[in-house]
């Protein structure tokens, strides 16, 4: 059997595989001959690159998925579109992790599946944009094969369901054919995809791949990957990522049966924060993870603070609040349409309000951890990352070595949120078993996890507004004080705000003056990259702000705000795209509709908020029902529409709406990371409280808005609008406004 | 337990001399005879994931609050982390490769939980079944409130979907009864 060198020059690549097999993939790259594939995708010869299907000559169809789920189903959404195109039958479809693909291009990664990264709301548009031709060429090389052997054109064959079907009734499996269509030259020009009325299974609902091997405890995070010889490292950090150790006592640490030798390991201050350990640390590297845990429960060691230990959360608030009050320029000043000063002078009535939100922690259900092995030719690793890209960038940074020679696998992932688009872990990992030469699995503890986390900064909104005498809106101007996350991480000075706002977020193009500041906060304190930056903190001030308005104007909360959007129109965005009113406002209708808003969002006895915004072209609202009783404050109802497009997997994204609704709801009654003396107080679940059950709504009623336009992501798309409808309905229950979270907290203050 | 006197079988002449089997502490895992020689303090789940290389019950913290590492333990929901071996001995632990059906399908929670696709990213999903399945041994059919005492936490919000497979899963569980009764 052989890969014809043939496809060299075609789109897509195709391997004859072992046994009649036919793999297609798509070469994204430049060619390499020692391209790795997947161990399930390797045939007797290789040449291909980035093998996506694989048609065996018994009819089972292997799919492969690049991006890394976290829980986000992409590990079901991007095969299923790969699928739909072939026409497989999803029965016989079995899913592989694909792991990063990356082949040396002359010392240079290339990345061979494309864009790898998950967790940030482009896995599936990108995949509808590339990954489809995978399929459709597999079922265009299937349809030449059948074309052959029935001896008839191919223009008269169809496919449906894993088999070739002509029109006299003939049918062939797909398993039938691949032999055959491994043979067959690819054509030179892309296959055309599908029109939308052949679609078999984009649109329609499907459970998780991995649910199955999942709830009999058999699918593989990374620690449950086991290699012969493997030692365990613990580690405990510096409280300050620019302290240093003082004084280390290891006797007795060494003395525990099993604990082999302890590690120092320091951050490279010429390394961005994310590519280098966390802070300076003490690794205990034991046979197993109890004497490990036990060693470092017995280690002494001293520490000295840097810079960074005389800083407190609350003195930078107080910092934050300085700026807001005071006269100084922005540091950047993002947008200023109109003329905000000058709107002063048609004002009727003026308003202002500061809202408060707090740092915020990561707190993934898997702790931060990695498999690491490393030796002079070859280092390989399993990681739970959201970005396997850059973690090899990592690996290769500390090793030296060739593209070809990391290899990265990536297992299911125990939740992301940002926090594993950073790599300082894998550092570690690497740093670590190169000082053993062992395979080594680095485990975090909670409390290491919890307090060396890349937090979401702090943020205070203060919005101001100008209404004229006819009740409209005339200005808004809204000054932001916040520490970027992008600080210190290589981003030029000048688009540090990027992190913490954007020039299109609501109500910027629907007010004739607006303008939005941006004043940076000097601090060291350790942040990054979290889920739904920057739109959420954006979300509850503005949505907040629009229901308080509406108080004030003694007005319909719904009213005022379908008066803002104005008539379904297309905006231009700064940014690129179009805001498309129409949608906005329909999202928003719906949650008001099902909710019953107009009867009730006056007299209902239970309190009613409501909640809209848009996030990269797509559109999501909330509409939600808080009851009080004494101090215990209910979510009765909690009803979210969203506005994706096409919808790649309606089940999928009805838990990803809902989960994001639930994660959104829960930050914003519960947490907060408070920091004194440099380190964050919150060591454990107990200090960083995640709902419980008790406190969140018993269902999310999720709407999905059928669409025919190219899919949007949706894996934060829930979370921006869920805590202002639920601020805005604690109103109405209450008559307490809250501008600042945790809610739970301040609700309790001000009761 | 009877300190049974057994010794190695007959070795060559120069053999080490016959040792006693080790002493140490018995236990039932999903069913079969382990027996831990190691630390008792050692907590079980490191004795699971380390040892046995039962994996699906995950580490979550120091103090088991998360769920993630619960078994159960002659019927009862714990954080394995907070178990010590030396608490264990003659105990029945079950975790969560030890919840399917002898004949090897899924225990109709398992599959209600698949049915009602209540799985966030997965790691803690053991947990969420062996704390759902605790109680519904309490409570055949859990109301609400009694499905608001789950301990677990979850930031993937898969909590509205794990109500929804206890409610199927009870369901399904009382016809089954039902039929064999």
């Amino acid at each position: 059997m052989s890969g014809h060198g043939m496809n060299r020059r075609g789109f897509l690549k195709v391997i004859a595989g072992a046994a009649g097999a036919l793999v297609v993939g798509i070469p994204l790259a430049r060619a390499a001959d020692d391209a790795p594939v997947p161990l399930d995708f390797l045939g007797d010869t290789l040449y291909g690159l980035g093998a996506y299907v694989r048609i065996d000559a018994d009819g089972g169809v292997l799919i492969g998925a690049r991006d890394p789920d976290t829980g986000t189903g992409v590990a079901t959404a991007l095969p299923r579109i790969i699928a739909d195109e072939l026409d497989a039958d999803w029965s016989r479809v079995s899913v592989v992790g694909l792991g990063l693909g990356v082949a040396d291009g002359n010392g240079e990664p290339d990345w061979i599946y494309g864009r790898q990264l998950g967790g940030t709301g482009g896995s599936i548009p990108a995949a509808w944009a590339d990954l489809r031709q995978a399929g459709a060429l597999a079922r265009w090389l299937l349809l030449q094969a059948a074309a052959q052997q029935l001896g008839v054109p191919a223009d008269g064959l169809r496919c449906a369901n894993g088999q070739v079907i002509a029109t006299d009734g003939r049918r062939l499996g797909y398993g039938a054919l691949a032999a055959a269509a491994a043979k067959i030259a690819p054509p030179k020009t892309p296959v055309p995809v599908k029109t939308p009325d052949r679609y078999t299974l984009i649109g329609q609902p499907a459970g998780d791949v991995d649910a199955r091997a999942i709830v009999a405890g058999q699918t593989p995070y990374t620690l449950d990957h086991h290699v012969g010889d493997a030692v365990v490292a613990v580690l405990a950090h510096c409280p300050w990522r620019d302290g240093q150790l003082k004084r280390i006592d290891t006797a007795d640490t060494l003395a525990v049966k099993g604990v082999l030798k302890v590690v120092q390991l320091k951050p490279d201050p010429k390394r961005p924060p994310g590519q280098t350990p966390a802070a300076p640390a003490v690794a205990v590297i034991a046979e197993t993870t109890w004497a490990a845990l036990q060693g470092r429960r017995r280690l002494k060691l001293d520490w000295q603070p840097g810079a960074s230990g005389t800083e407190s959360s609350d003195a930078l608030e107080q910092q934050a609040t300085a700026l807001l009050d005071g006269k100084t320029p922005p540091t950047a000043r993002v947008r200023d349409d109109g003329d905000v000063d000058k709107a002063g002078k048609l004002a009727a009535r003026r308003f202002e309000a500061t809202y408060y939100q707090p740092w915020l922690a990561h707190a993934t259900a898997e702790t931060m951890g990695c498999l690491a092995r490393v030796d002079k030719n070859h280092a390989s690793l399993v990681v739970p990352t959201q970005a396997p890209q850059r973690a090899w960038a990592v690996v290769q940074a500390l090793t030296g070595l060739k593209p070809g020679q990391i290899e990265i696998r990536v297992p299911r992932v125990g939740g992301g949120y940002g926090r594993r688009l950073d790599h300082d872990y894998v550092a570690e990992a690497v740093i670590l078993a190169q000082a053993v030469d062992k395979p080594l699995r680095l485990m975090w503890t909670r409390d290491e996890d919890m307090a060396h986390d890349w937090y979401r900064p702090a943020s205070a909104h203060r919005i101001s507004a100008i209404i004229d005498r006819r009740r409209r809106v005339i200005a808004w101007d809204q000054r932001l004080a916040s520490a970027s996350a992008l600080a210190g991480r290589g981003v030029p000075e000048r688009e540090l705000w990027t992190s913490e706002l954007q020039a299109d977020q609501l109500p910027a193009g629907l007010i004739p003056n607006y303008r939005s500041d941006w004043y940076a906060l000097d601090t060291a304190l350790p942040r990054g990259p979290h889920r739904g930056m920057p739109h959420l903190t954006n979300a509850f001030a503005a949505e907040s702000f629009v229901d308080e308005l509406a108080h004030l104007l003694r007005e319909d909360p719904l009213d005022t705000r379908l008066r803002l959007l104005g008539e379904p129109r297309q905006l231009p965005l700064a940014g690129g795209g179009t805001l498309d009113i129409g949608r906005l406002r329909n999202v928003l209708s719906l949650v008001a509709e099902r909710i019953g808003w107009k009867p009730n969002w006056l007299h209902s006895v239970n309190g009613l908020g409501i909640a809209c915004w848009h996030v990269d072209g797509a559109y999501v609202a909330h509409a939600i029902e808080t009851s009080l009783k004494g101090n215990t404050l209910g979510i009765v109802r909690a009803i979210c529409a969203v506005d994706v497009g096409r919808v790649i997997n309606p089940r999928g994204l009805e838990g990803q709406v809902a989960g994001a609704t639930l994660d959104a709801l829960g930050s914003a009654l519960n947490l907060a990371v408070t920091f004194e003396n440099g380190q964050p107080q919150q060591r454990d679940w107990k200090d960083y409280p995640l709902a419980s059950m008790a406190q969140l709504p018993d269902a999310v009623e999720v709407i999905t808005v059928p669409g025919d336009r190219d899919p949007t992501g949706a894996s934060f798309l829930a979370m921006p609008t869920a805590a202002p409808a639920l601020a805005n309905a604690v109103f109405r229950v209450s008559a307490v406004r809250v501008r600042r979270l945790p809610l739970m907290k301040e609700l309790l203050r001000l009761l | 337990m009877a300190q049974a006197q057994v010794h190695a079988p007959p070795q060559g002449a120069d053999d080490t001399p016959p040792q006693p089997i080790r002493k140490g502490i018995d236990l039932l895992v999903n069913g079969e005879n382990y027996r831990h020689t190691g630390d008792p303090d050692m907590p079980l789940l490191w004795y699971l994931r380390d040892v046995l290389k039962l994996d699906g019950t995950r580490y979550g913290g120091e103090h088991g609050e998360g769920g993630a590492d619960l078994v159960l333990v002659d019927g009862k929901a714990h954080p394995a982390i907070t178990l010590p071996m030396h608490a264990l001995a003659g105990r029945q632990v079950t975790t969560v490769e030890g919840l399917a059906l002898p004949d090897g399908s899924l225990h109709p929670l398992q599959q209600a939980f698949v049915d009602e696709d209540a799985i966030g990213c997965g790691y803690c999903t053991s947990g969420w079944l062996i704390a759902s399945m605790a109680l519904l041994k309490r409570r055949r059919n859990p109301t609400d409130d009694d499905i608001d005492t789950l301990p677990n936490l979850c930031r993937c919000g898969c909590q509205t979907r794990v109500r929804a497979a206890i409610k199927r899963a009870a369901k399904a569980m009382a016809k089954t009864q039902g039929g064999t009764a």
